[in-house]
C-alpha cells in the first residue's frame, strides 16, 4: 500500500528524518510511535505531499507518489481546525470538493455521517458556536468523507474527551474493516496495542524498530513469568529450574517474578512448585509496547 | 486548476456575503448623494453672494476716491458724509458696505470696512487688492515714474494653459481639474491597495490561527491556496469598484434631475472634466490597481504566513508600506506639480511605486512608451513578488510558535520544496 524508502529530510540546522524506510501493507492499522520531536509529523507531511523529502522515495500502491494520490488519502493533522465563521455543513462540502468530490455527492455523504454521529442539526451552525468535541467530530467527518484508501491521523486522540475518543476509535476500526488502511502517529502508547497491527518506532529522526506488534513483542520475550500462590513463602535453595527476579506479598498470598533457567520449561517450574504451594495464577511476562519503547529509547539515549 | 477555482469561490463568497461589504458598497453612493445635497445648498446660498453690493467710500486721504473700479459684485460710490453718519446709514441699507480710508492709510489696520452683515472674503479681498494697486501706482509716480512708463511696467498676465493634441489642435486643459483627478486616483489606489492587501494578510493569519491550513494544504498546493485567496479578494475589490461606479452614476443621474442647478459652483470644475478621458483613466486605474494588488497582496500573504497573530505583523509591514507611503506623500505635492520630472518617471516605472506615481501622472498625458514600460514592469513585478512570496508562504504557514525574523524568512526562501 505504502512503501517509504530511504527518506531524508533536513531543515536548516537539524535533521528531521534520516534514512527512514517503512512498509505499510494494505488493510493494516499502522502506528507511528515516537517521542515528541522525533520526526513523525515530518514524515506524515511528506506522505501527504505537503513538503518534499530531500532524498528518498515513496510508493503508493506501487506507483511513485504523485498529486493524483491526494484524493485517495485522508489526513487529519495534529494542528487541526476549521474556518470559525463558516457554517459547518458548507465547510465540509468545501473540504470534500477540494478532495475531488462533487457538490451533490459530498452533501449526500455528509448527511449520512452527520446522522451516524448524531450531529444532523448542525448543518447551518458556525464552527465558533460548537463545542470543541463537536468540532472534532466534524473534523473527522471532513477527513474520511471522500472514502480514502489511506487515512492518516496525526495524534488522533489528543484533545478528544474520552467519550468522543471512543466514538472516533470505533469509527476508525469500522473504516478499517471496510478496507481502509490507517496510519496514525502518537506518542501515547496506551491506544497502540489494542488498535495497531503494526508499528514503527521513530526516535531522533531514526527508525529504530518496526514490524507487527505480535512479532515485536514476541521478540522481546525473555522467558519471564509471574506466578501467584498461597501458602508459605517459597524457600529457594538454588536447585530450582528458575532464577528469582523479584517477589512480593499480595493480599491473597505471595507472588514471584522469575526467569527460566536455560533449557527448562514452564511445566518443569510448575512441577517443582506444585508440591510446595498452591498456585493461583501464572502468566508469561511480555513487555508492553510502552516498555519496549522506553527500553529502546533509553538504549539509544 | 479546478481546485483554485473552488478556493476563489469560497474566498469571494465568504467576503461578499459579509454585512460589512454591503455597508461599504452602499456607503459611498450615500456619501456622494450627501455631497450633491451639500453642493445644492451651497448653490442656493451663493445666489445671495452674487447680489451687487454698494461700497460707500469715505476717503479722507483723497488718494483713492474715483480710482476704484466697479466689479461684478461691487459698486463704489463716493460719499462725503462723515464716518458717523455713514455708520447710521448702514442700519437702513444692510447690504451696503462702508469703506473708510483715513489720512494715515499706510499704517496697519488703518483702513476699515464696515458692514451690517459680515463682509465676505471675496469682497474684502477685491477692495484690498484695488487699494494696494492704487497705492503702489501712487508711490511709483512719487518716485518719479511717469504715467506712461507706469502703464508699460504694469503687466496683467493670466495663464490659459493650452495643450497641443495629436491633430495639432489646441485644447483647453484645466490644470486644476487634472490635478484633482490625479491626486484622487493616487489616494484611491493607495487606500485600496492597503485595504485589500490587508484582507489577504488577515485571511492567511486566520487560516493559520484556526489551524485549518494544514488540512487545506493536504488537498491543494500552498501556491494554489495563496493564488486562490489573492484572486478571490481581487474579485471582491473589483465587484466593489464596479458597484461603486454604477451606483455613483445612478446617484449622479438622480442628483442632476432633482438638484438641477444651472449655475452650480461645481459647473466650472465639471466643465474642466469634460476633456478628461475618463474611460482611459478608469481602465488604467483598474490595471494599476489589479497589478499593484497582485504585487502587494503576495507580499502581504507572505507576511501573514510568517506570523501567528496580527499584532506581530508590524516589523514586516514597515518595509512593505514604505515605498507606497513615500510615493503617496510626495504625489500630492511634488508629482502632481511636476508630472514630467525624472523623479516622476522613475517612480512610475518601479513596480513598487508605479501604481500611485503613474496614476498621478496619467491625467497629464505621459508619453505612451513610458506608460507601456510602466505596465510591463508592473506585470514583471507582480510575477516576481508572487514567486518570492510563495516560497516564504509555503514554509511559513506550517510554522507555529516560532518568532520569524528576516534571516528566518531568507532561510525559508531557500528551502527546497
Amino acid at each position: 500500500m505504502l512503501s517509504i524508502r530511504n527518506i531524508v529530510k533536513q531543515y536548516a540546522g537539524h535533521t528531521a528524518l534520516s534514512d527512514v524506510s517503512l512498509e505499510v501493507s494494505g488493510g493494516q492499522i499502522f502506528g507511528l510511535l515516537g517521542p515528541n520531536g522525533a520526526g513523525k509529523t515530518s514524515l506524515i507531511r511528506i506522505i501527504n505531499q505537503i513538503t518534499a523529502p530531500d532524498s528518498g522515495e515513496i510508493y503508493f500502491d506501487g506507483q511513485k507518489l504523485n498529486q493524483s494520490h491526494i484524493e485517495r488519502i485522508g489526513y487529519m493533522p495534529e494542528e487541526r481546525g476549521l474556518y470559525k465563521k463558516m457554517a459547518i455543513g458548507e465547510q465540509i462540502v468545501y473540504l470534500a470538493r477540494l478532495k475531488g468530490l462533487s457538490h451533490a455527492e459530498a452533501t449526500k455523504r455528509i448527511k449520512y455521517w452527520f446522522e451516524k454521529l448524531q450531529i444532523q442539526d448542525w448543518w447551518d451552525k458556525k464552527v465558533e458556536e460548537l463545542s470543541k468535541g463537536m468540532q472534532q467530530k466534524a473534523q473527522f467527518v471532513a477527513t474520511v468523507l471522500h472514502e480514502p484508501d489511506l487515512i492518516i491521523l496525526d495524534e488522533p486522540f489528543s484533545g478528544f474527551d474520552p467519550v468522543n475518543a471512543e466514538v472516533i476509535k470505533d469509527e476508525i476500526l469500522e473504516l478499517n474493516r471496510k478496507g481502509a488502511t490507517i496510519l496514525f502517529s502518537t506518542h501515547r502508547m496506551e491506544s497502540v496495542e489494542e488498535l495497531c497491527n503494526s508499528i514503527a518506532l521513530i526516535h531522533k529522526s531514526h527508525k529504530i524498530l518496526d514490524g507487527r506488534v505480535k512479532d515485536i513483542r514476541n521478540s522481546y520475550r525473555s522467558n519471564t513469568f509471574m506466578i501467584a500462590y498461597t501458602g508459605n513463602k517459597l524457600q529457594l535453595n538454588g536447585t530450582e529450574p528458575f532464577t528469582e527476579i523479584s517477589d512480593a506479598v499480595t493480599e491473597e498470598g505471595h507472588s514471584i517474578r522469575l526467569q527460566l533457567k536455560n533449557g527448562s520449561s514452564v511445566n518443569e517450574v510448575l512441577q517443582y512448585l506444585l508440591p510446595q504451594v498452591s498456585i493461583t495464577h501464572l502468566q508469561e511476562v511480555i513487555p508492553s509496547v510502552n516498555e519496549i519503547f522506553i527500553q529502546n529509547v533509553n538504549k539509544i539515549g | 486548476m479546478n481546485k483554485v477555482l473552488l478556493i476563489i469561490q469560497r474566498e469571494y463568497l465568504s467576503r461578499v456575503r459579509k454585512k460589512a461589504f454591503l455597508v461599504t458598497v452602499f456607503l459611498v453612493p450615500v456619501l456622494l448623494l450627501a455631497m450633491y445635497a451639500v453642493m445644492y445648498l451651497i448653490y442656493k446660498n451663493s445666489s445671495e453672494l452674487n447680489t451687487v453690493r454698494t461700497v460707500k467710500v469715505i476717503d479722507e486721504s483723497g488718494v483713492f476716491a474715483g480710482k476704484l473700479k466697479d466689479g461684478k459684485s461691487i459698486k463704489f460710490e463716493k460719499v462725503n458724509a462723515p464716518l458717523a453718519s455713514a455708520k447710521k446709514d448702514l442700519k437702513k441699507h444692510e447690504d451696503d458696505i462702508v469703506l473708510f480710508i483715513p489720512k494715515t492709510y499706510g499704517q496697519p489696520k488703518a483702513v476699515q470696512v464696515l458692514s451690517e452683515k459680515k463682509p465676505n472674503m471675496s469682497v474684502s479681498n477685491a477692495i484690498e487688492r484695488q487699494l494696494n494697486d492704487i497705492a503702489t501706482n501712487n508711490n511709483m509716480v512719487a518716485q518719479g515714474i511717469n504715467a506712461e512708463q507706469l502703464s508699460n511696467i504694469r503687466s496683467d498676465i493670466s495663464i490659459s494653459a493650452k495643450e497641443l493634441t495629436d491633430s495639432g489642435d489646441e485644447k483647453e486643459s484645466n490644470i486644476g481639474a487634472l490635478y484633482v483627478i490625479g491626486v484622487a486616483c493616487a489616494i484611491m489606489i493607495y487606500l485600496s491597495l492597503f485595504i485589500y492587501g490587508a484582507q489577504v494578510m488577515r485571511g492567511v493569519i486566520e487560516e493559520k490561527t484556526n489551524r485549518i491550513i494544514e488540512v487545506i494544504v493536504s488537498s491543494v498546493k500552498p501556491f494554489q491556496l495563496m493564488l486562490g485567496k489573492i484572486i478571490g479578494v481581487a474579485l471582491v475589490s473589483l465587484t466593489q469598484f464596479i458597484l461603486w461606479i454604477l451606483l455613483s452614476l445612478a446617484v449622479s443621474f438622480i442628483a442632476n434631475k432633482y438638484f438641477a442647478a444651472p449655475q452650480s459652483p461645481m459647473l466650472g470644475f465639471l466643465e474642466g472634466l469634460k476633456n478628461v478621458p475618463f474611460g482611459f483613466i478608469i481602465s488604467c486605474f483598474l490595471f494599476y490597481f489589479l497589478t499593484g494588488f497582485l504585487l502587494y497582496s503576495a507580499l502581504f500573504a507572505a507576511v501573514g504566513s510568517a506570523v501567528d497573530s496580527e499584532s506581530e505583523t508590524q516589523q514586516f509591514m514597515f518595509p512593505i508600506t514604505m515605498p507606497l507611503l513615500f510615493t503617496y506623500l510626495i504625489s500630492v505635492s511634488f508629482l502632481a506639480q511636476n508630472p514630467d520630472s525624472s523623479l516622476a518617471f522613475w517612480l512610475s516605472v518601479v513596480p513598487f511605486t508605479a501604481p500611485v506615481a503613474m496614476m498621478v501622472r496619467l491625467p497629464f498625458d505621459p508619453p505612451t512608451w513610458q506608460l507601456i514600460l510602466s505596465m510591463c514592469m508592473m506585470v514583471i513585478g507582480f510575477l516576481f513578488t508572487t514567486w518570492v512570496a510563495s516560497r516564504i508562504y509555503r514554509v511559513g504557514i506550517l510554522m507555529y510558535g516560532k518568532k520569524a525574523s528576516y534571516s528566518e524568512l531568507v532561510k525559508w526562501f531557500f528551502y527546497k520544496e
